[in-house]
Formats: C-alpha cells, sequence, structure tokens
C-alpha cells in the first residue's frame, strides 16, 4: 500500500466521519465546527490530487468565509438547543432510509457503467492544478464568466442589505 | 488510484448532505448540509478533471485538458459564497419573523 493509498484512506474516514458528526450533532456550533474540518480534509484530498490552487481557495473561501458567517448567524440569533422534539423518530428512520437507497442505488449504477471500469487517476503529476495555468485559462478563455461573477457577487450584496435592513 | 474510490467517497458525502436535508429541522444545519453537498460535487469534478488530464497527457505532454474542470470549481465556489451570503440573510429574516428557525414553521408562504 502506497503512500498515497495510506493518506487518500485517513482523509476518507476523515471527512466521511466528521460530515456524520455534523448531523448528529444536537449544538448547531458544533455542527458548524465538524462542518470545517470536512473542508480540511477535502483540501487534503485537493492537495493529494495536486490542485493547489482549489485547495487553498476552498480552505480560505469556505472555512475562513462561508462557516465564519455562519458562526456570525447562530450567534446572533441565539439558537443554544435545537428545539427539535424527540418524537420525530420516524422522520429520521425515512429519512436515513430514503439517503441510503439513494446512496445504494448510485453504487449499483456506478458498479455497473462501462466507460469508468479500471480508469485511473493521475495523483501528483500534471500541472493543471496551478496557479500559472489556471490564471491564464480564467483571464483568457473565461474571462467573461469571472466578469459576470463579479455581478452576481455585486447583486447577491445589494440582495443580502435589502433582506436583512427591514 | 482507480477512479471509483473517489467516486464512492463524494457519493457517501453526497448522500450524507441529503440524509441531513432531509432529517434535520434546523434551517442553519439544513443550509450546511447544501453546502457539503456542494463540496462532493467539487471533490467529483477535480477526480475526473485529472482522471482525464491523465489520458490526455500520455497522447501530448503539454496538454491542458481537464483545466476547465478546475475553473469550474472555482465558479461553483463563487455562486456558493453568493448563494449563502443571500439564504443567511433570508434565515435571519425569518428569525425575526418567527423567533424560530425551525423549518416546520415554514410550511405556509401567508403570514
Amino acid at each position: 500500500m502506497s503512500i498515497i493509498e495510506v493518506l487518500f484512506f485517513a482523509l476518507s474516514a476523515f471527512a466521511i466521519g466528521s460530515a456524520i458528526m455534523v448531523l448528529v450533532s444536537k449544538n448547531p456550533i458544533h455542527s458548524v465546527l465538524w462542518l470545517i474540518l470536512v473542508f480540511f480534509a477535502i483540501s487534503g484530498h485537493y492537495i493529494l490530487l495536486n490542485a493547489q490552487f482549489l485547495a487553498i481557495v476552498n480552505i480560505i473561501v469556505y472555512a475562513g468565509a462561508i462557516m465564519v458567517l455562519f458562526l456570525f448567524v447562530i450567534m446572533l440569533i441565539n439558537v443554544k438547543k435545537d428545539s427539535e422534539p424527540q418524537k420525530q423518530f420516524l422522520v429520521k428512520l425515512l429519512g436515513v432510509v430514503a439517503g441510503g437507497s439513494f446512496l445504494t442505488l448510485l453504487v449499483a449504477l456506478v458498479k455497473q457503467t462501462a466507460q469508468i471500469q479500471g480508469r485511473t487517476l493521475l495523483m501528483k503529476d500534471g500541472v493543471i492544478g496551478l496557479i500559472h495555468p489556471l490564471g491564464k485559462a480564467l483571464f483568457n478563455e473565461y474571462v467573461v464568466p469571472f466578469e459576470i461573477s463579479s455581478v452576481l457577487f455585486l447583486s447577491a450584496m445589494v440582495g443580502a442589505v435589502i433582506i436583512g435592513k427591514k | 488510484m482507480p477512479i471509483q474510490y473517489y467516486i464512492y467517497l463524494c457519493l457517501a458525502l453526497f448522500s450524507i448532505g441529503v440524509i441531513g436535508v432531509l432529517t434535520r429541522r434546523n434551517a442553519i444545519v439544513v443550509f450546511m448540509c447544501i453546502e457539503l453537498m456542494l463540496n462532493a460535487v467539487n471533490l467529483l469534478l477535480v477526480a475526473f478533471s485529472k482522471m482525464f488530464h491523465g489520458y490526455a497527457l500520455a497522447q501530448n505532454a503539454t496538454s491542458t485538458t481537464g483545466i476547465d474542470a478546475q475553473i469550474f470549481v472555482f465558479f461553483i465556489m463563487v455562486v456558493a459564497a453568493a448563494e449563502v451570503s443571500v439564504g443567511l440573510a433570508i434565515i435571519v429574516m425569518m428569525y425575526r419573523n418567527t423567533h424560530s428557525v425551525d423549518i416546520n414553521f415554514l410550511n405556509r408562504l401567508k403570514n
């Protein structure tokens, strides 16, 4: 077992365990902290795939900005505990059954798809995840979507202010 | 590394997100589960990008096939950031109106 496989399985177990903890935590603040750990594990996967730019952006944008926004809102509206009543066991069971069947369906689908059988990933080679090729592609072929996304940010900012103002 | 490993990992993360959306009633936790699903899809996009890049690199040593998927992931992150700001504003407004973030109070649009 090579070092890459060891790292892959360790990071995967870490990501899935933290994701399950997001669901089972009663306190929303704990959920946010577990979700930050999931994002760190996913950033580790990006580094494993040599997508270094996305790894850093994932940490800065998700763990650094979005999750802090979640924490702000949770502390602002002061939900101490989930006031979920205990008698909704059936709903939880049905949700887990539905999600589990969804997972089973997709796994069965992947198992019998012919196009991906025996395909392998390039792990640490290749330069497409580095800043230089990504920047060249972003500012040559994708410059119009890039500018449109700035308009999207402006409209989201105006929308958030207008919704939150009244 | 076979591509199936990454597909199974991403399917597991996505299904955990689906289960969270279906079972939790706190609107903020539901929103976080949506973020989890977005991240699972991002990871799968990067994995497929590396898969196609590997096969293109065998033909042509200077190929940049697969860079589009990583740009896509970047734009998905941009859209997710915009979506979170608006969504959290809506949750704060909902808390002001109903003094709760329980999504079961949102079963009617009037009042």
